[in-house]
C-alpha cells in the first residue's frame, strides 16, 4: 500500500476547511514531495467549490485556473501538486461512482466525511491505472 | 521552441519530465508533437477521434486555449502552454 504523510496541523486545516463549507463539500490541492512508495503534503492550497450551485452539497469543482495557480505555487516551493482533498457532507469518506468518472490515476484523493458540521474520519485513495476502481492509502498523520 | 508544462499524473509518461520543450508552429502541431514524442500521453490527452479530452485544458500563457483559435492557435517561440485536468467529483 502507497502512504500520504500528513502532519497533524495540515490534518487539521482540510477538517476545518470541510466544516467551513458545510453543508457544501469543500475542497483543494495539496502540494509536497514524492517518491514511488510514499507522498509527504508539506503545503495546502484551500479552493472554492466552482461546480454549480444548488449541487454543492454533494459536487465539487476545482477551477482549471486555481490549478494552475497552484502548479505556479508548487514550482516556487520546489514541490509537486500530489492531490486533492474535498469534503463528503453526511457521506462516508469513500470515493463516489462520480468520484472515480472524474478522477485522474496517480493522484492522492483524500476524504473527509463531515457529520452534521462536525469533520469525522479522513481516508485517501488512489485510482488505479485502470481506472477501474479506488484503491486506498495509507494517510499517516503526525505531530511534527 | 515553446515549453509544455505536464501536470505530475502525466510526467511519467514523459520520462518523468515537467516541462517538455517543442517546436511547432501551432498548438495543434505541439500537442501532437508531444504525443507523437511520448506515446503514452496519447490516450490521455486526445479521444479515440483525435480530439482534445474534454476534461484536459490547455492555456497558452494565462489564455485558455478554448477563447483562442483552438488548435490552429499560433506559437512564439517564447509561449508557454500548460496542460490542466479538469478535477472534480463528489458524494
Amino acid at each position: 500500500m502507497t502512504r500520504l504523510i500528513l502532519t497533524q496541523d495540515l490534518m487539521q486545516s482540510i477538517r476545518e476547511h470541510g466544516e467551513q463549507f458545510y453543508p457544501e463539500e469543500g475542497a483543494g490541492l495539496i502540494l509536497g514531495h514524492h517518491d514511488d512508495h510514499e507522498r509527504r503534503a508539506v503545503r495546502l492550497v484551500p479552493l472554492r467549490n466552482t461546480f454549480e450551485s444548488g449541487e454543492r452539497y454533494h459536487r465539487y469543482m476545482i477551477d482549471a485556473r486555481d490549478m494552475m495557480a497552484a502548479e505556479d505555487l508548487a514550482d516556487e516551493l520546489n514541490l509537486d501538486l500530489i492531490g486533492i482533498f474535498h469534503s463528503h457532507p453526511d457521506h462516508p469518506a469513500e470515493p463516489s461512482e462520480f468520484d472515480r468518472q472524474w478522477a485522474l490515476p496517480w493522484y492522492s484523493y483524500v476524504i473527509t466525511r463531515i457529520e452534521a458540521g462536525a469533520a469525522k474520519e479522513s481516508r485517501c485513495w488512489r485510482l488505479a491505472e485502470d481506472r477501474a476502481a479506488f484503491v486506498e492509502e495509507d494517510l499517516n498523520t503526525h505531530d511534527v | 521552441m515553446s515549453a509544455i508544462r505536464l501536470p505530475t499524473p502525466l510526467r511519467g509518461y514523459a520520462d518523468g519530465q515537467k516541462e517538455v520543450v517543442i517546436d511547432a508552429d501551432t498548438v495543434g502541431q505541439a500537442l501532437s508533437d508531444l504525443a507523437q514524442r511520448y506515446p503514452g500521453l496519447r490516450p490521455h490527452l486526445f479521444d479515440d477521434q483525435g480530439a482534445l479530452r474534454q476534461y484536459v485544458n490547455v492555456f497558452v500563457n494565462d489564455e485558455d486555449l478554448r477563447s483562442l483559435k483552438g488548435d490552429a492557435t499560433p506559437l512564439k517561440a517564447e509561449d508557454r502552454l500548460t496542460i490542466v485536468p479538469s478535477i472534480a467529483g463528489g458524494a
